[in-house]
């Protein structure tokens, strides 16, 4: 690149598709038009754990309407099973008899409408054996799988490893000692837009309009599974209404939907239920955590331990061991890690904005909280103590690391020195006041992608690539970026996006999406500009005949150099053809030149911020809340947040806000309200709705400030990117756990933290 | 999805006549009255409700929707909806209790919908009773057993439950009414009659299917609260895991009335913890003719809660109830005296 970065990025611009959402124009997955389609219902299992022993169809079949009815009895063996969120084995649907978790789809009904189809599956009579369930810790049942090792390249050394004995070892010898424990409760995303598939068949070719984070992941697997060529499977989802990883990973229903259609020759559509998406999809699974941390007594650490168990199904080992994250954020000499997968007769759990942070960070900053009351110092200053510009597991250097200004940008704002550090001795009225804070951070990570661009002589150019628009305003960073690039205005620039028809693009998961389009938008820029170059200086009718081509850029919707000579896009681009179109691809440093191919095959190979060769790459940030605590009945309420983050070059101030500001809502809502309720016996959901799964409303998050601290790091990627869309989340549990610590003096280490466990 | 048919009623005679069917408010009853909708088109598809047939009572709402102020209390048409009382001046300065309990019930959109009548018939929020894939409900499926006793119970009563359900009483208002010592209009197929609204709502006494003392095709038609100083010096405290559109973990309501610096009145009410609406005399008696010191009202606090047995994880509501109360009461002393004579 041999321009600054800083040119095409951080003026505010508002979402390109905008307009076409708040009036209804965008289309979704379920939205798309197709011809004469069957509707499909499901029928999901009521027991957790045992075997279908029979079904009795005939009331279903007897309404009026009803097409067709899928159970592992007529096509069991038809489609090959999903592998789950890990790349492994995870829990059968219509495959088997095999119930391994409530809500379990265990039959597919099609029918005419909707309605009937609905009706139907109410009319579907299930046989089952049911087998004593286990629903989570303590259950009797589960089985423990000790993953003695937490972290890639940690050595064994007999039962544990040489850094746990290295770690008590220093424990036993600290001054200054904390041994805690933390629980988190199992989550579900609940995106707006429902788990919804609509399969069309033409022939041989099968499209399917599904919500996801990956349509080419999407593509590939539906082929596997069905045994067919992925070149006859084309994945379309245009917008996504919320996704937080609930749509990157293969389905328990796709390959069904298309099945289905496939045996009745017509299209077919499924919108499950709001219900049914606690139980077919994915969600954040349950930890226990351990927690050691010893220091000096001016607060500098000794050593850190962190153990994890997670809750996962039966078959998956899934796990999202964030130790690997929270044993770079301090340096300490020692770290030792751990973590364990807990089966129970549940649904394989999945990724969850910021999957391992938002656990495992709540520990570490809950736990580095109470370490500053032990030490009597300041929270903030124990981190400041703590700093460090090297990773402390690799030595590697950070490629930057504003923690500190973070901290010191969101603590200035917020009139953290106003804060009195005894506990429980701030007050307003008849509400205790909390002052709380934690460090955020979220390693940068990117992967290969392809573009397609052309540009026409009228200076519009297209856009097209298979990335996703999950809310994020993934259209308008790429059309921002493509715009500044070719010198266009951004309304100049058409975007295409969420079709496997176009060029691939990696799974929007792990922050990816703006370090991953930008850069290969910027290639393909790069190129066209060199094209058109190229062919003036060799024109006579060009002002820049003869010129150097590397001194010509494009700006204003012309070719110009810096001696104010110009040609309009309109004579420049016909030079090169009737419109000048370019496919590029990028492949970041650190992976293999197959890393397109294998992108093309669905699998997505990526340069994570957390194992790079030469830096370790994360963003960091900084939160500052206040809580009120009344008195008397312990409610607790958030009237402001400050939160800073430096995360890179900003693309879109006005979108990166968003998703800041989305992610430290997120925040209250993981520390405050969000808990999936499994019925103790039955290891069934309880509050799979949006009345009884709390998440906040408007009024609970009346003031949240968000400060992007400028950061230039000219080490994580050429362009200075890194992705934001889940450093807003990690630390705020903590953050706000910490102020209900210090509004009443009382430290809950069990999430989310309510009212009744403050009386 | 069941298909069910749908008729307008054209006056309370033919509302009552159509409603004949509604039994006594069990699930399974083959009519049901639809005002609002608010809670009977949630349980409907849910499948909690099934009725072959809704009598629509919209019709009515001209003559059952009126806000009536009288020097000797307030009445109200059972029609009328809870965002117009929560609304009206008269209601705000003279009943504040009742203003509250209404401003601070569900949301906007929920609130003009939803009927006075339609509110204190609310079902409860019991995950068991809402998904009728649980086998075990009482409430429902009378004889089936309870759920909850052995189930995730944070929401569920901790005050007159007995092992055949321990389901809470969800609303609001209901609780205002219980200390604004309200009464009930009534009309059936034997003629109207007035009944405090005390006696309306029934223990669940091993039968929680009847949750009402209404008669078959009895309809609500009005409530009336008579106008005190202590409704005029009330206030209703609702503790919730939100800020908004949220059901209360606990709620108190209290009108008071002093003499000088002794509790001359009052009358103490709970939500959010009981199996029905819940008058707590015991609590009230405590406080009668004594000063209002935070020591009498924590007394009084836990008078409210005797009696009260917690399942595990609604133990805590052992210990908020009182807290609550006391809150209520100290909200209400904090109230300047009440303006009206007597």
């Amino acid at each position: 690149m041999t321009f600054n970065p800083k040119s095409l990025f951080g003026r505010p611009t508002p979402r390109i598709d905008g307009v076409a959402k708040v009036t209804g124009a965008a289309r979704y997955a379920s939205d798309e038009l197709v011809a004469n389609p069957a509707f499909a219902s499901l029928v999901t299992s009521e027991i957790a754990r045992g075997h279908i022993t029979g079904f009795d169809l005939s009331r279903a079949k007897a309404v009026p309407g009803v097409l067709d009815i899928l159970t592992y009895e007529t096509v069991g063996n038809q489609i090959k099973a999903p592998l789950g969120p890990d790349g492994g084995p995870t829990t059968t649907t219509l495959e088997s008899n095999r119930i391994w978790h409530d809500g379990q789809i265990i039959a597919v009904v099609v029918a005419d409408t909707f309605e009937s189809a609905a009706e139907a599956a109410g009319k579907v009579h299930v046989s089952t054996m049911a087998e004593a369930a286990s629903a989570s810790f303590g259950a009797p049942g589960v089985e423990v799988q000790a993953i003695t090792a937490g972290r890639p390249g940690e050595k064994t050394k007999g039962n544990q490893t040489e850094e746990k004995a290295a770690a008590d070892a220093a424990f036993a010898a600290a001054p200054v000692k904390l041994d805690v424990r933390y629980a988190t409760p199992p989550q579900h995303h609940n995106p707006i837009e429902l788990f919804t598939t609509t399969c069309v068949w033409d022939g041989p070719n099968l499209t399917v309009y599904e919500p996801s984070q990956f349509m080419w992941g999407l593509k590939t697997a539906t082929a596997k599974q069905l045994g067919i060529d992925p070149a006859n499977v084309r994945a379309v989802s245009r917008y996504v209404g919320g996704a937080f990883g609930s749509k990157g990973n293969q389905t328990s229903r796709t390959a069904w939907i298309a099945l289905a259609a496939k045996r009745l020759g017509r299209p077919v559509k499924l919108v499950p239920t709001r219900a049914q998406g606690f139980t077919i999809a994915t969600y954040r699974a349950e930890t226990r955590q351990h927690v050691r941390l010893s220091a000096t007594a001016d607060g500098k650490l000794t050593s850190m331990f962190h153990e994890g168990w997670e809750v996962s199904s039966r078959p998956s080992s899934y796990k999202v061991a964030g130790v690997e994250a929270t044993s770079r954020l301090y340096a300490a000499p020692v770290i030792a890690t751990a973590v364990n997968v807990v089966h129970a007769d549940r649904a394989t759990p999945g990724f969850m904005r910021a999957p391992a942070e938002v656990p495992y960070v709540f520990a570490l900053e809950s736990a580095m909280d109470e370490l500053s009351y032990a030490l009597n110092m300041d929270p903030i200053e124990l981190r400041r103590v703590n700093d460090t510009q090297n990773d402390p597991v690799s030595g590697l250097p950070f490629s930057s690391r504003l923690l500190m200004p973070c901290f010191d940008q969101a603590a200035e704002k917020f009139g953290w020195s106003k804060r009195n550090p005894k506990p429980a001795s701030m007050r307003r009225g008849e509400w205790l006041v909390g002052y709380g804070c934690a460090s955020s951070f979220y390693p940068n990570n990117i992967g290969p992608a392809a573009v397609r661009i052309s540009l026409a002589p009228s200076g519009k150019a297209n856009v097209s690539m298979a990335a996703h628009e999950l809310g994020t305003g993934a259209y308008t960073t790429v059309a921002i970026t493509a715009a500044h690039s070719l010198g266009l205005a951004v309304k100049d620039v058409t975007v295409h996006l969420g079709d496997s028809d176009l060029p691939p693009v990696p799974v929007a998961g792990g922050s990816n999406n703006a370090a991953t389009t930008t850069h290969v938008v910027v290639k393909a820029c790069a190129d066209i500009r060199q094209r058109l170059a190229e062919a003036a200086v060799a024109a006579e009718d060009s002002p820049f005949h003869s010129a150097d081509p590397a001194t010509l850029i494009l700006a204003g919707g012309a070719l110009r150099n810096a001696d104010g000579l110009s040609e309009p896009l309109s004579k420049a681009v016909p030079r090169t053809g009737g419109r000048l179109e370019v496919y590029a691809e990028n492949i970041p440093a650190g992976l293999p030149a197959s890393a397109m191919a294998q992108l093309y095959n669905g699998h997505p190979l990526m340069s994570r911020g957390g194992n790079r060769k030469d830096v370790t790459a994360y963003a960091f940030g900084a939160h500052c809340v206040e809580v009120r605590v009344h008195s008397l009945t312990r409610e607790i309420r958030v009237p402001r947040v400050v939160s800073a983050f430096a995360a890179g070059n900003v693309i879109n101030p006005t979108t990166a806000h968003s998703q800041y500001m989305g992610g430290v809502i997120w925040g209250i809502s993981s520390a405050l309200h969000e808990a999936t309720e499994i019925d103790p016996v039955s290891a069934r959901v309880i509050n799979a709705n949006l009345a009884d799964y709390i998440v906040p409303v408007n009024a609970d998050a009346p003031s949240i400030d968000i400060i992007m601290v400028p950061e230039n790091d000219d080490r994580v990627n050429p362009l200075g990117v890194k992705g934001i869309g889940e450093i807003g989340i990690v630390g705020m549990n903590a953050a706000i756990s910490n102020a209900v610590f210090h509004a009443t003096g009382k430290r809950i280490r069990e999430l989310p933290v309510r009212a009744e466990k403050l009386l | 999805m069941r298909p069910f048919s749908y008729a307008r009623a054209t006056d309370l005679a033919q509302a009552v006549h159509l409603g004949r069917q509604t039994g006594q408010g069990q699930t399974d009853a083959p009519v049901q009255l639809l005002a609002g909708g608010t809670t009977l088109y949630d349980l409907m598809k849910l499948d909690v409700m099934v009725p072959d047939r809704l009598v629509d009572l919209g019709p009515l709402r001209p003559k059952l929707s009126s806000i009536t102020p009288s020097a000797e209390g307030l009445h109200l048409g059972a029609l009328a909806k809870m965002a117009h009382v929560a609304a009206h001046p008269v209601v705000q300065a003279d009943y504040p209790a009742l203003a509250q309990s209404l401003q601070l019930a569900a949301s906007a959109q929920l609130r003009n919908m939803a009927t006075l009548g339609g509110n204190v018939l609310q079902r409860t929020r019991c995950s068991y009773f809402r998904d009728p894939t649980w086998a075990a409900c009482n409430k429902r499926n009378p004889g089936s057993g309870c759920a909850a006793l052995t189930g995730f119970n944070r929401n569920h009563a901790v005050l007159g439950t007995d092992s055949s359900c321990i389901a809470q009483y969800p609303g609001d208002w209901a609780v205002a009414l219980m200390a604004l010592e309200a009464d009930v209009s009534l009309t059936g197929p034997l003629g109207s009659r007035r009944l405090p609204f005390a006696s309306l709502h029934r223990l669940a006494g091993g039968q929680p299917q009847f949750e009402t003392n209404l008669q078959p095709g009895e309809v609500i038609t009005a409530f009336f609260i008579p106008a005190s100083k202590r409704a005029q010096r009330s206030v209703y405290v609702k503790v919730r895991d939100r800020t908004s559109y949220e059901f209360a973990i606990a709620s108190a309501a209290v009108a008071l009335e002093m003499d000088g610096d002794l509790v001359r009145q009052i009358r103490i009410s709970l939500g959010g913890m009981a199996y029905r609406p819940w008058r707590a005399e015991g609590a009230e008696a405590v406080l009668t003719g004594k000063p209002l010191t935070e020591a009498n009202a924590e007394a009084a606090g836990r008078a409210a809660l005797a009696g009260a047995a917690g399942h595990g994880h609604n133990d805590y509501k052992l210990t908020l109830g009182p807290q609550t109360v006391v809150r209520a009461l100290m909200q209400a002393k904090a109230l300047p005296p009440a303006s009206r004579k007597a």
